[in-house]
């Protein structure tokens, strides 16, 4: 089972389930590609419903959808691939999600406090990363100069 | 010069902690090596072909003393004792211990410096004209905007991990370009509108490298106020749709080119009316607090005119009058001039200077010119405020450093690149080739006749020596493990008529040895050719390549 923090590095347990096929469990919370949510998500009215975008699906294929979803997850599949920051600022900034957004895939301690900055605060962190430092990695810097999810003033209108 | 304030010195700080820290755990062995490359990429670390290699940013080319000092100080504490001047406005040690880099991370924030993204997949230090502020006819200082700049893309969250690196440059004349910016993922030309309002052109998806390519012109007149939230557009799109399948085919050009300009710059209009009036729109008090970052330095009420003592040395030395001529520029303020310390004595490899060297130009500095310098992509030093009274005593001072070699825009003038001598990624040496070129065209009245001439060399199709924009480029080729020199012409940056061009290839690749009589043979055709007041660029356009090549491989055909 991988390791599932929080924005505040702490663990948390907000299992979903990833189902392979279309053979979809009548229970439990689900967590969907896009193909699988937009096949059934008529049958699914009432369940609690994650969809995972790949990292060349745009958050704007799910968009009308977002009301129904309780998380939607943002696949990293190599941790250099960085079109997941712009899609879970597009969630949060352009859509207005406000639920969960969770990093799965390649994710590692280092990237872990620009993604909060773009607006992930779930992490389901690689096997082998040391969860007992992602207090720190979340933590690297106080400050920043643009405008972000956790923090949409960019300094220039916080400075005295 | 822009002053950090606590907050900026807090961001500085953090990241030199947060980079010992991951130093620690990589060599732990808890970050694999492949995780470990692009942070410390983004901290400027390189691992090159003898050594390491850290590239220190000096943001738009500014430094003072205070720094260079420290530079120095860095070369002989953790390094060899001498630095390289990049074609970037940066500044690279070849021998830092890897160990020791958060260290020296750590001396350069004493002194408002880093090397924060000079390396890696995301955005670059953000370039300008080498006489920004003080050259006649700008429309606006680009330094201030090259700063607001510099604090957006600093740890951009979004954008630390693009398609591929991505470089910024800003130019203020409109009649000329020192900053390349058509070679750039993204040029911008300060502009007023007829409003007299000031704004930006926007050129998208030049660049160098495999593919050179003149950006496109995507915004006519960007307000300064959106400048930002445009960027965040521009970059948005790229993250999202440029090639992340092949790192040759990644650069935000090979994108602009495959989706055209018109819908690239349709797709960059969607994206910016979203974030358009958002909160990252620059505001006037945020200029104006940058701004007064860049005001003139107390400068002394001056005739304009050459004092009679420089004249009168000019007519008894020679020397002198070629280094005046060469070797210093026209100011804005009346009575001052800019004076280029150059860095390309021959014998030693172009854009390279010693502790003691940086140690001289900093004192020189303190003492002509407001303890202010800059570092221009020629790959050399300039002292840009210095009383033209002042001329005779810092000749002297800057022949007794090795300064005063007065070629500065003329063929020894070149760019170059480290080369195969140091860079991993080179396919040939480029050092000596410009050292034999130096050597063969050693005639200073020779060089002057020929007039401006850029000609830029690199070791390999990253064209880190800017050959593509030579009016003579060398471009070092691997053929079966032995080294070969393409030669193009017909570049040009833009510094002249801001016209930019990249340079056509004349025909096969030569061996080293040849490559001075080839250049020869090129400036034989030019000096036949040229019509009064023509440069070498002038007649290659008029011309064209043709009557180059046939010279260039007469004897080949023989």
């Amino acid at each position: 089972m991988p390791t599932l923090i929080n924005n505040l590095g702490e663990l948390t347990n907000e299992q979903f389930v990833r189902v392979d096929g279309n053979e979809l469990p009548s229970e439990g919370n689900l967590l969907l590609s896009v193909e699988q949510w937009q096949a059934n998500r008529e049958q699914l009215s009432g369940r609690t419903i994650g969809v995972w975008l790949k990292s060349d699906e745009f958050a704007e294929q799910i968009a009308a959808d977002l009301e129904k979803l309780a998380l939607v997850a943002i696949e990293f599949p190599k941790f250099a691939d960085g079109r997941g920051y712009s899609t879970a600022r597009l969630l949060r900034e352009r859509y207005q999600f406000a639920g969960p957004v969770r990093a799965i895939g390649d994710v590692l301690l280092d990237q872990l406090q620009y993604m909060h900055r773009c607006g992930f605060d779930q992490f389901e962190l690689r096997d082998d990363q040391k969860v007992e430092n992602a207090v720190k990695t979340l933590n690297y810097f106080s400050e920043a100069y643009q405008t972000s999810v956790e923090r949409p003033d960019p300094l220039f209108r916080r400075r005295a | 010069m822009y002053q950090y304030d606590e907050i900026d010195q807090k961001i500085v700080d953090e990241r030199v902690e947060q980079y010992r820290d991951q130093t620690n755990r990589y060599l732990a062995g808890e970050i694999p090596e492949a995780e470990f490359l692009p942070i410390r990429l983004q901290n400027g670390l390189y691992v090159q072909r003898h050594a390491p290699m850290l590239r220190v940013a000096v943001p738009y080319g500014m430094l003072t003393s205070e720094r260079l000092y420290k530079l120095a100080d860095i070369a002989d504490d953790y390094d060899k004792g001498y630095v390289h001047f990049s074609t970037r406005q940066n500044v690279q040690y070849n021998w830092p211990e890897l160990e020791q880099v958060p260290d020296i991370l750590a001396e350069l924030a004493t002194v408002q410096m880093h090397a924060i993204q000079t390396s890696g997949n995301c955005i670059r230090n953000t370039t300008t004209d080498e006489f920004a502020g003080i050259a006649k006819g700008e429309v606006a200082d680009p330094r201030p905007w090259c700063e607001i700049i510099r604090q957006w893309s600093t740890f951009h969250p979004e954008f630390a991990y693009l398609p591929r690196k991505f470089k910024i440059a800003v130019n203020s004349r409109t009649d000329l370009d020192r900053a390349a910016i058509a070679v750039h993922d993204i040029g911008l030309q300060l502009v007023k509108n007829d409003a007299g309002e000031l704004g930006f052109k926007v050129f998208v998806g030049g660049g160098m490298g495999r593919t050179p390519i003149i950006g496109s012109l995507v915004n006519e007149f960007l307000p300064w106020q959106h400048l930002l939230t445009y960027l965040d557009a521009v970059l948005r799109v790229y993250n999202l749709n440029g090639r992340r399948d092949n790192k040759y085919k990644a650069r935000i050009k090979i994108l602009v080119k495959a989706l055209g300009t018109e819908a690239f710059a349709e797709k960059v209009a969607e994206e910016w009316a979203h974030l358009k009036d958002g909160p990252g729109t620059l505001t006037q008090d945020e200029v104006d607090r940058v701004s007064k970052f860049f005001i003139d330095p107390a400068y002394e009420q001056l005739a304009d005119e050459e004092p009679a003592a420089v004249t009168a040395l000019r007519q008894e030395k020679a020397g002198f009058d070629r280094w005046v001529t060469r070797n210093t520029m026209d100011h804005r303020v009346p009575g001052y001039c800019a004076v280029t310390l150059s860095l390309k004595k021959v014998g030693v490899a172009p854009g390279d200077a010693t502790s003691a060297q940086m140690r001289a130009a900093a004192k020189l500095a303190e003492e002509f010119s407001f303890a202010e310098l800059r570092v221009s992509h020629y790959q050399n030093i300039i002292l840009t405020d210095v009383k033209k009274s002042d001329l005779p005593a810092l000749w002297e001072a800057a022949k007794a450093n090795g300064f005063a070699t007065p070629t500065v825009g003329t063929l020894a003038d070149m760019i170059c690149c480290p080369g195969g001598d140091f860079c991993a990624l080179a396919n040939a040496r480029s050092i000596p080739v410009a050292e034999a070129i130096q050597a063969k065209f050693d005639d200073m009245d020779y060089l002057y006749d020929l007039g401006d001439l850029d000609l830029n060399i690199s070791g390999c199709m990253n064209a880190c020596g800017h050959h593509h924009v030579g009016n003579i480029g060398i471009l070092g080729v691997d053929k079966k493990g032995r080294e070969f020199y393409q030669v193009t012409i017909g570049g040009e940056s833009g510094g002249v008529n801001n016209e930019p061009s990249i340079g056509k290839i004349i025909g096969p690749s030569f061996e080293a040895e040849e490559i001075p009589n080839v250049i020869e043979k090129l400036l034989n055709v030019f000096v036949a050719q040229r019509h009064e007041g023509e440069l070498f660029i002038d007649v290659v356009r008029r011309i064209g390549v043709q009557p180059f090549k046939e010279a260039a491989y007469a004897d080949a055909d023989q």
